[in-house]
């Protein structure tokens, strides 16, 4: 499947691969979507708590206008990012019955305990923006903590699922093909959980911290280089400058671990046809007719990564069976190398930052300093997007790694490729809209007028 | 109680709850509508915004707490009904999505964007309870079969089906309404009051004819649940329509002093009253069926760790979010520390 996908016309009546095709995609364009207000959700929070302590303990008046202002971006993002959460809900039945018939007693579990920590979010948004005036500053800062913890936990949860279809473990499968003898904690508990939660919850801090910090450096080579600026990149930018090297250590710490557990994803993303010890790591190129195209190769270090000796062997795609291989494997090696690739640049800038700390103890604001900032926001999100496509597709065939294949989850309705198309369009409105209303709100703060937003109490904007 | 039994019962709880807040709050935005916004229409989407604002998204979670509740603890069930029904599902998805980006944007913008959002969101106020309305109706006439793929567009396009969408829209409209009567009576807002009760009055008589019409349709179509709500479910039945008959008294009574005494406390407890004993009363009514007359509740199950793990869950969730959600509420009618 997969490469005969994009036919000239829309096929009105479904057929199993066709429906399989189109429901991918609207998966992972809604999760791709998501992913990124997730992030916010998860990392923004800690960001604007930070504003505030700051701004409280050092009397910071700029720290503090930063903090109120984004907990309003939290509470859109928030808001909207909700609403895209509830979509992908939908689409669990939507598009994919009988994988929630026969795994939704084990898969759902994560979910369940995700609804607490997300309900909990949302309750303590509302009462941080209500409480900007009404709780004494120290109660105040205290009710912000909540939000941080129950991303963090949310998160958790979610990840454990996804990562439960990677290392499915904790049920037996009963004669109609349905999960029995459920055991919930080794279902949350899977060899997976531990690094997929850790490198998505660094992800998240990652773009987060990028992301925002890109905004200021942006504003910052237009000429606002006030200290209201300077504070706005710096707070975001060292949150993720800390949680970028940690994120190189877990990301190689997980990827050791797929080789070791999803062995099929593993080749299929280094591009290893053979089988065997000394595996060559391949950087870029084409995967074709079992050979790497136009990469470049070091001999050996592929082995090396995996088990500290060019001695360790790798699985090959040859010791898999044909109708298990993962497939697009040019776009899974692409994938990953660019996620690897941006990750390092990353840790470059990371470490710029923390030379130019070093030396002149102030915030940097050299021109080339703020151009790779402003770059870094989107380069994250990228990053994060490729290590997406290498977790589910390189899954593939599987939707539950070795008990289901995808084909035999999706929905039989007529007509996928129509609401693919149809919910490409809105979320692309939607986004535009997103940005557009982001920027009214940051203009009107130029401009020091008010403005609602969810969550917030009538009519009360104080400077 | 059995175990199934006690993870159904969350689920109707869930529904419970979505059905009286996100219900008042789909209610909030059909006032919103084109022609129903009364004489001072800014007044109207000034009180409207107001009320509805503060707890927008603790109403919205409910849903996916259901959602979550069905797939892990019933997956037949949620199976059966997505692959059967998912036209109408798709349709109220997309109402959520239209009816959260008109809310969380059009706060922010102004002038003829502004206006359009407050169109967007109030016509997604009536399409998504309707869409799930029709949903709701197409299980209790047992169209959903339990091994799911039932037809598309007939499954859920029958009497019953159209009329539980309606009564889901009217019965919002009517929470709503109430709940905004007080809310602008508190505020001294007594030409909204005065709009409100109107508008309770003539949701009260809609949801009450659309009920009485669904009286022999259910007969026909839903005979199980039929005899459920006039046996077992009778008192619940009796109690909804007594509630509802007492939110109405006082109202009229309300109106006929011209709002220059304090509203009866009893008027939103009655109200909510209407809505929450129908909900039992189908239970009650449908009970031992999830999807009357296919799938019971026991045989739609997931194992029982699984709905150990699921009870739990709901276990805790009361405990942290019942003061959560109460330190929420006090802040937000506490008034600003200056």
């Amino acid at each position: 499947m997969g490469r005969t996908g994009c036919r000239s016309t829309i096929p009105l009546v479904a057929d199993a691969s066709s429906n399989l095709l189109a429901a991918r995609n609207q998966m992972a364009f809604t999760l791709g979507f998501h992913i990124v207000l997730a992030s916010l959700g998860v990392a923004f929070p800690a960001m604007m708590l930070i504003a505030e302590w700051r701004g409280r303990k050092r009397d910071d008046a700029e720290a503090l206008l930063l903090a109120r202002r984004w907990s309003k971006v939290v509470a859109v993002t928030f808001a909207v990012g909700a609403v895209t959460g509830t979509v992908l809900s939908f689409e669990f039945g939507l598009l994919w019955p009988e994988f929630m018939r026969r795994f939704g007693g084990a898969f759902g579990i994560g979910f369940a305990i995700e609804g607490i920590f997300f309900f909990l979010e949302a309750i303590f948004i509302a009462i941080y923006i209500y409480g900007w005036d009404r709780l004494s500053p120290r109660a105040h800062l205290w009710s912000g903590v909540p939000i941080v913890l129950t991303g963090i936990g949310g998160a958790f949860s979610v990840i454990a699922a996804n990562a439960w279809m990677n290392q499915p473990q904790g049920f037996s499968l009963g004669t109609d093909g349905t999960v029995t003898d459920v055991q919930p904690l080794d279902v949350i508990w899977n060899p997976a959980t531990p690094y997929e939660f850790l490198h998505m919850l660094l992800a998240a801090y990652m773009v987060t911290g990028f992301l925002v910090a890109s905004i200021y450096a942006v504003g910052m080579l237009r000429g606002r280089r006030d200290r209201y600026h300077r504070i706005g990149m710096a707070i975001p930018l060292c949150v993720a400058a800390i949680a970028t090297p940690l994120q190189l250590f877990v990301g190689d710490t997980a990827a050791r671990a797929v080789a070791d557990d999803q062995p099929a994803k593993f080749a299929a993303i280094e591009c290893i046809y053979k089988g065997g010890d000394d595996q060559t790591e391949y950087l870029g190129g084409i995967c074709t007719d079992g050979k790497v195209k136009y990469a470049i190769g070091i001999p050996g270090l592929d082995s090396l990564l995996v088990g500290f000796s060019t001695d360790t062997d790798v699985t090959g795609l040859n010791q898999i069976p044909d109708n298990e291989e993962p497939p697009a494997r040019t776009m899974l090696h692409l994938s990953f190398d660019t996620m690897v690739g941006i990750g390092t640049a990353l840790m470059g800038l990371a470490l710029w930052l923390g030379f130019l700390l070093w030396r002149r103890r102030t915030v940097p604001d050299g021109k080339w300093f703020l151009r790779a900032v402003s770059v870094s926001g989107a380069a994250a999100i990228v990053a994060m997007w490729c290590g997406w496509i290498v977790t589910e597709v390189g899954r593939q065939p599987w939707i539950v790694n070795g008990f289901m294949r995808t084909e035999d989850a999706v929905t039989k309705a007529d007509g996928l490729w129509w609401v693919y198309a149809f919910t490409v369009s809105l979320y692309i409105a939607l986004g535009v809209a997103a940005v557009l209303v982001v920027r009214t709100l940051a203009r009107r703060w130029r401009e020091d007028e008010g403005g609602e937003v969810p969550y917030g109490p009538h009519g009360e904007e104080p400077a | 109680m059995s175990k199934p039994d006690a993870a159904a019962a969350t689920l109707w709880i869930g529904a419970t709850l979505y059905a009286v807040f996100a219900g008042a709050d789909f209610g909030a935005g059909f006032w919103q509508l084109p022609g129903l916004r009364g004489k001072d229409r800014e007044a109207v989407r000034l009180r409207i915004e107001r009320s509805v604002a503060p707890v927008w998204e603790a109403n919205h979670v409910w849903l996916v707490f259901m959602l979550v509740i069905l797939w892990t603890g019933f997956p037949d069930a949620f199976s059966a009904i997505f692959s059967t029904l998912y036209i109408p599902l798709a349709l109220a998805a997309l109402g959520i999505v239209l009816r959260g980006a008109a809310f969380a944007f059009g706060k922010v913008v102004e002038g003829n964007a502004r206006r359009r959002a407050g169109v967007l969101f109030a016509v997604s106020s009536v399409l998504t309870p309707f869409f799930m309305g029709t949903a709701i109706g197409a299980i209790a006439s047992g169209e959903v079969p339990a091994a799911g793929g039932g037809d598309p567009t007939a499954s859920w396009t029958g009497p019953l089906s159209l009329l539980v969408g309606a009564l889901f829209v009217a019965s919002g409209a009517y929470l709503a309404a109430v709940f905004l009567v007080r809310d602008s009576w508190f505020a001294g807002e007594l030409d909204n009051a005065r709009h409100f009760s109107r508008c309770a009055l003539g949701a009260a008589v809609v949801a009450g004819a659309l009920a009485a019409a669904g009286i022999p349709v259910l007969h026909d179509d839903a005979r199980f649940v039929y005899d459920g709500l006039t046996g077992p479910g009778l008192p619940l039945v009796i109690a909804s329509l007594v509630c509802g008959l007492v939110a109405l008294g006082l109202l009229v009574r309300a109106m006929r002093r011209g709002f220059t005494a304090r509203i009866s406390f009893l008027v939103r407890p009655a109200a909510v009253g209407a809505v929450v004993t129908v909900i039992w009363g189908s239970f009650v009514a449908q009970h031992p069926y999830l999807l009357p007359t296919s799938l019971t509740i026991s045989d739609a199950a997931a194992p029982g760790a699984t709905l150990t793990a699921l009870l739990v869950v709901f276990g805790a969730a009361v405990v942290l979010v019942l003061p959560s959600l109460a330190l929420l509420y006090t802040l937000s009618q506490r008034d600003a520390l200056k």
